[in-house]
């Protein structure tokens, strides 16, 4: 059996799943409602183009998962490239949201307002999270012993990150790309 | 370990145990059995707060036009009652045994995270306290254990008393998922050299169940917990019909928990029944390998029964039938288990210590609510029956007949174990024989009444209605003979742990690892461990391999 950090953390993020299946299934079970607001509203290129640094985060977390395992100094700049790219996501959604509360759009206004905001503040909060643990991997391959952060730690929380991206794009397909179909 | 250079000592009382001197030993540890035993207790102690809310709403119910309670009070008693049997004492006493009986039995040190598990516990503790907090807090919550939109929305109950039962319940669900992730991963990475997943008790194999369950189906009601929480503070509408939300979409989230949660509450006294059945037959469990199939069986289709908790709802053609033959397909597995019970002390040489005579009651009580649960998976009797004193019926029979009864053998049989004193059987068998008597009085009358046509949460009934006031009194009556057993158990437990027989290590013959430590276990469990070859590592040692012939023990 595998070691029993990375069993913990892949039964945390299956429990993660369930828990954003329900909030997705929220905003699914109200579209005939608030599609239409959500056409109207929401603007599917400008958070296209934060979901590709989304992702692009998973690559430079996989990289710096390889590099940790090929013990290469190279592990710090790609955990910092995953932070940057994972805060500007971050930064994307708070200027988003800022944009929809200006226009009125706030989470007591309407059903849109309840699915969307409950279910992506959920997954910006997860965001959060897990950039303040990648600080840490970064703190401690910058300032710690040698064998930190270990390979272990790395790949625990290297799940959890992808899991966040994988997650954000069930969200991003059905809030922002509902109105293709 | 605390000193390595110290010889190995044993005690044969808990509390001789220096390590476990004083309180703060207690609020700062990480070792599962503390916590167990921590957890076991506070559900204790909760389960007398719900059987004092029980007994108010009995005396209610005791005469037609009663006004012992206001209609106000005695809904947020029977709130309370429900949440707090089923949160406060069904869900911490099954996580006792689970992380003090886990580790031992698989031959491990500790959990695989004690971290994690002292959080899960204290996470509880306080989360059950903010529970009650509410009482002098605003007022209690009072819309049901499971807490039916729109009655749940601010317009509807405006005091903080949902807040509270909300928010309590997303602390302890958190708890709740950290634990089951723990003792999952326990299971999967820290089992002793020779226990392969074939070989670990059954007990273990239940417990693996519940994780999974409560790892995947506890995130559920979360997300519905946060989706009111947020609705009554945040002013959102998901529950809301005034403002296009659903109520419908609050039942279906949370009986996507709420069923799966029946068996997470059910899985680990099958397991102590499961322990307690062979050992006080003399006989190895018959058919092992169906007894753990049908756990996992029952662990997948229990996911895929919710709706049968909503048939009155107004749900179409298909989905009620797919739904009731799921419900029916259920009962299969968990028959293949009553069975293989049965089977197992057929020929046997029955020892009817008062452990094993409540795992016997609780076979019987819980087949009847096994049935009374059939009954209602046809859905015209369904429609019939719902929100009536027969589901109450049903819920207590395998609830209370069911998994108490079984955590009480389980009391019975491993209190020696943990405390190192045996409990008084002279007690146990009255405790036993009243609280048999108690329990199947106050609920077996509430099958009628329910089908005469009383409705659940009822504050009163008129004067004048056949039969129904002479069965509410009697199931008072029958009310106050269980409380009183209860009485007794817990007298026992106290004056044995003070002036009960010193145990020994393996005071029942067991043939499970836990009994290969000393009575009670020292912190580090085990010094050595005996060399695992089959299910019944103490057999084994006993009876070596040309001598296993005798009786089909040893081999799987």
């Amino acid at each position: 059996m595998k070691d029993r950090v990375t069993v913990g953390m892949l039964l945390f993020v299956a429990s993660e799943a369930v828990f954003f299946l329900m909030l997705v299934l929220a905003y699914v079970n109200f579209h005939k409602q608030t599609g239409e607001t959500a056409a109207s509203v929401l603007d599917p290129i400008k958070t296209g183009v934060f979901t590709v640094a989304l992702l692009s985060s998973s690559f430079t977390m996989w990289l710096a998962e390889k590099a940790r395992e090929k013990e290469s100094n190279s592990v710090a700049m790609w955990l910092g490239a995953t932070i940057i790219l994972g805060g500007i996501f971050i930064v994307g959604q708070g200027l988003e949201y800022a944009h929809l509360v200006m226009d009125k759009i706030t989470i007591s206004r309407d059903l849109f307002g309840s699915t969307f905001f409950t279910l992506t503040g959920f997954h910006g909060l997860h965001v959060l999270i897990g950039l303040v643990l990648l600080l840490l991997l970064l703190g401690l391959s910058v300032f710690g012993r040698k064998h930190e952060p270990t390979n272990i730690g790395m790949q625990s929380i290297a799940i959890y990150w992808h899991f966040v991206d994988a997650v954000w794009i069930v969200v991003f397909s059905t809030v922002y790309l509902w109105r293709y179909v | 370990m605390t000193d390595a250079a110290r010889p190995h000592q044993t005690f044969n009382w808990l509390a001789d145990i220096p390590e476990y001197h004083g309180l703060w030993s207690w609020v700062s540890s990480i070792d599962h059995k503390q916590i167990g035993i921590m957890y076991i207790l506070s559900a204790l102690g909760f389960f007398l707060a719900g059987l004092t809310l029980a007994l108010i709403m009995r005396i209610q119910l005791m005469v037609p036009m009663n006004h012992f309670v206001s209609q106000d009070a005695y809904n947020q008693i029977f709130t309370m009652h429900g949440t707090t049997m089923v949160f406060l004492v069904g869900m911490p006493l099954l996580f006792g045994f689970a992380v003090y009986l886990t580790p031992l039995m698989i031959g491990a040190r500790d959990m695989a995270f004690p971290r994690l598990n002292a959080m899960g516990f204290w996470i509880f503790f306080f989360g059950a306290l903010l529970l009650y907090f509410s009482f002098v807090g605003g007022g209690a919550p009072a819309a049901g254990w499971f807490s039916y939109a729109p009655l749940t929305e601010k317009g509807f109950l405006s005091n903080p008393g949902i807040d509270y039962w909300a928010l309590s319940l997303l602390v302890m669900g958190i708890g709740s998922v950290a634990t089951g992730i723990n003792l999952i991963t326990t299971v999967l990475t820290l089992r002793a050299p020779g226990m392969s997943l074939q070989r670990v008790p059954l007990f273990v194999w239940m417990i693996l169940t519940t994780g999974i369950l409560v790892a995947l189906s506890l995130p559920a009601l979360n997300a519905a917990i946060v989706m009111i929480l947020f609705d009554r503070l945040l002013n959102t509408h998901f529950f809301s019909p005034a403002h296009g939300g659903s109520a419908i979409l609050w039942q279906n989230y949370f009986w996507f928990f709420g069923h799966p949660e029946v068996y997470i509450l059910i899985l680990p006294g099958f397991g102590v029944v499961t322990e307690v059945i062979p050992v006080f037959s003399r006989k190895t469990l018959y058919g092992a390998s169906f007894m753990a199939a049908s756990t996992v069986a029952i662990g997948f289709l229990s996911f895929g029964v919710w709706m049968h908790h909503m048939f009155t709802t107004g749900l179409g053609f298909w989905t009620l039938y797919i739904f009731a033959l799921s419900s029916l397909l259920i009962a299969v597995p968990t028959g293949v288990k009553v069975w293989t019970w049965l089977a197992t002390m057929w020929g046997g040489s029955l020892r009817f210590t008062t452990a094993m005579l409540f795992a016997t009651a609780f076979i019987i009580q819980f087949t009847i609510g096994g049935l009374s649960g059939v009954i209602q998976a046809v859905i015209p009797l369904d429609w019939q029956l719902t929100d009536s004193y027969f589901i109450v019926a049903h819920i207590h029979y395998v609830l209370l007949g069911g998994m108490l009864f079984a955590m009480i053998s389980g009391i019975y049989y491993w209190y020696p174990k943990v405390t190192g004193r045996m409990l008084s059987e002279r007690i146990g068998k009255w405790h036993f024989w009243l609280m048999v008597l108690g329990f199947n009085g106050t609920f077996l009358v509430m099958h009628l009444l329910g089908a005469f046509g009383m409705p659940r949460r009822v504050w009163t009934y008129p004067y004048g209605m056949p039969m129904v006031s002479a069965m509410n009194f009697f199931s008072t009556l029958s009310a106050f003979v269980l409380a009183f057993s209860i009485g007794l158990f817990f007298w026992n437990m106290a004056y044995s742990f003070i002036k009960g027989k010193i145990a020994g290590d393996n005071p029942w013959d067991a043939w499970t690892l836990e009994w290969a430590c000393s009575s009670p276990p020292p912190p580090e469990n085990f010094d050595r461990l005996p060399p695992v070859r089959s299910r019944r590592p103490l057999w084994d040692l006993t009876h070596p391999p040309e001598d296993s012939g005798r009786k089909p023990g040893g081999q799987l």
